[in-house]
């Protein structure tokens, strides 16, 4: 302003270029700079910092029994998390099983073939509602149903609450990768005399399938996480998984639950450990995911 | 646009004139060889809008027909009515006939899948699918069950676009990995890997730089010997430098709507030297777009 004001009549600056932060502009915008910084490394500070903790006190457990023996009993020392590691990816499979078929297809009506009709919207609109669902409701809808009627806690169970959670992220996050598949492309296909049906297999599912499986990479590492939705339905089991998906189950995330308020400091330690195991997992996969949405040529 | 006040000069005699042109080339639907789609559309609605009306245009075997015209002459539309890609349309209705091969694609048996089988088509912008160069060429084969030797007429229909020898080491690489003008050819080489008799082309270069579209152009003029091409074009020297024939549309506006129309269908040396109609001299003038 100051600098403008040495060229009488004329509204911009002609005298120097020179960056000066003694202009008022110029010092707001190096101190919003300076503050977007700043909260951005802050954003960053709970992950790095939970993941320091989880080094430092669960780190020191890490050996190959860790991940291949049985927990221990009460006030016993050595043991591992091995049926727990397991039976986190049974039950996970068994959610998957459920659940991948139903988003899938659901996403593929929504994108596809509802459009915006009144069921595609309800459907859409249940499956928002869905994702903002309190995990303990889903185990509790999975207690009452499944839990209840077959009389005994279990794997299935288990699986069929953590399904509840994944299919709403399943289907929204498999709708937009379906959508996002060019309409050239579907229109070339229907020009070479292509059905509606092999438009939809050949072309726009496999074209959207690196986001299809971002989604259920995703919403298999949020439900991995998960224990409120197996207290009441897989239970845990000192055991191992004996293929029979009918009994009781351990998992991470209830052993994570149970140890980490146990008096026994063995157990609390095993708790650490199995923290630091489960957020490498979901590490692992959101990384998984992440790679795997870059298409090929990006690689 | 066409933002010229021209169509208070539009009399009946005008159009009737017009239709008396181009029933010199125009044979009777189904009968002639010598034609091998004979499109007559009298209306074409989207909804409650009349795109296009009384556009009829006998094409003819080997032979490039170039379709032209200001924006929002319908141009477009009576190139995708050829092979009903405007059943997509929502509230798409027809009247006329469009018969190919003697046989009226619109006629109520008629399976516009099957129809577009047999009728190839070039889009606008390349719109390779997101698979390798091989498969992309080899889709339309998939398609039609084709039980014959799928890499020998995936070959041929590459060394056809003339892209074989571009693509011959990266077949199995994707095909959006290539440049702009090589997935046109690309496009092509699907097309006419299924041996259409017609193919049908959008404005296949506008999205092309000068030498890609130059090699599209030769590679159209040697397709011709094969096949029959009807191309919508808004380049009056595309049009002149590859087609033999020129069907020249125009919008009506008189009745409130845009409503396209055939003005003038020649052989492309009179329809450009000596035009007869006011409407394509000014336009090819360049007086207005």
């Amino acid at each position: 302003m100051t600098q403008a004001a040495s060229t009488p009549g004329a509204a911009v600056p002609r005298s120097s270029f020179q960056r000066s932060l003694g202009e008022p502009r110029t010092a707001l915008n190096a101190l919003l700079t300076a503050l977007a910084v700043l909260l951005g490394l802050f954003a960053m500070f709970p992950l790095f910092s939970v993941l320091y903790m989880l080094l430092v006190k669960g780190a020191a457990l890490l050996s190959p029994s860790l991940l291949s023996e049985l927990t221990p009993g009460a006030g016993m020392d050595g043991g591992g998390i091995g049926n727990a590691l397991l039976g986190t990816v049974v039950v996970v499979t068994v959610a998957t099983i459920l659940a991948l078929p139903l988003g899938f297809m659901g996403a593929v009506y929504l994108a596809e073939y509802g459009g915006e009709s009144k069921l595609a919207t309800l459907v859409r609109f249940s499956g928002k509602v869905l994702t903002g669902l309190p995990s303990i409701l889903a185990g509790v809808f999975a207690y009452a149903m499944v839990v209840v009627t077959t009389g005994s806690f279990s794997a299935l169970a288990g699986g069929a609450a953590m399904a509840i959670l994944m299919v709403p992220t399943v289907m929204l996050t498999s709708e937009s990768a379906l959508r996002a598949v060019p309409s050239k492309m579907k229109q070339a296909a229907f020009g070479m005399g292509a059905t509606r049906a092999q438009v939809v297999l050949r072309i726009v599912v496999p074209t959207a399938m690196p986001g299809i499986l971002t989604g259920v990479m995703l919403s298999l590492a949020r439900a991995m996480g998960e224990t409120a939705p197996l207290l009441f339905t897989a239970l845990f089991s000192d055991y191992w998984f004996e293929g029979k998906l009918t009994q009781p189950i351990a998992s991470l995330s209830v052993l994570i639950y149970n140890f980490a308020g146990s008096p026994f400091e063995h157990q609390v330690a095993l708790a650490w450990a199995a923290s630091l195991v489960l957020v490498s997992l979901v590490l692992v996969l959101n990384i998984v995911a992440q790679v795997a949405t870059r298409r090929p040529e990006e690689r | 646009m066409n933002s010229q006040p021209l169509t208070p000069t539009l009399t009946k005699s005008d159009s009737d004139r017009a239709s008396a042109t181009h029933s010199i080339a125009a044979p009777h639907p189904g009968a002639d060889p010598n034609v091998v789609m004979d499109c007559r559309i009298k209306t074409l609605h989207y909804g409650n809008f009349l795109a296009v009306r009384d556009t009829d245009i006998p094409i003819v075997p080997h032979e490039i027909t170039a379709f032209i015209g200001p924006s929002g002459c319908g141009k477009s539309t009576v190139l995708r009515s050829l092979n009903r890609m405007n059943d997509f349309v929502d509230g798409f209705r027809f009247t006329g006939s469009v018969h190919y091969r003697g046989q009226d694609i619109y006629a109520p048996h008629v399976d516009p899948v099957a129809v577009r089988r047999s009728i190839g088509m070039v889009f606008q912008q390349p719109n390779p699918f997101a698979m390798s160069i091989y498969k992309n060429v080899a889709f339309g084969l998939k398609l039609n069950n084709f039980k014959g030797d799928h890499a020998e007429r995936v070959e041929n229909a590459l060394r056809g676009a003339a892209l074989w020898d571009e693509v011959k080491d990266k077949l199995h690489s994707s095909g959006l990995s290539l440049s702009g003008g090589q997935q046109q050819r690309l496009c092509i080489a699907r097309a006419i890997a299924v041996e259409p008799e017609l193919l049908l082309m959008d404005e296949p270069c506008s999205a092309l730089d000068p030498i890609a579209t130059r090699r599209v152009e030769d590679l159209m003029l040697e397709l011709k010997e094969k096949y029959t091409i009807a191309i919508v074009t808004h380049n009056l020297q595309q049009a002149q430098r590859i087609a033999d024939r020129t069907a020249f549309l125009f919008v009506d506006t008189t009745a409130g709507g845009r409503t396209g129309y055939l003005i003038e269908y020649r052989p492309s040396a009179e329809l450009f030297e000596d035009p007869r109609e006011e409407r394509t001299k000014a336009y090819i003038r360049g007086e207005f777009s």
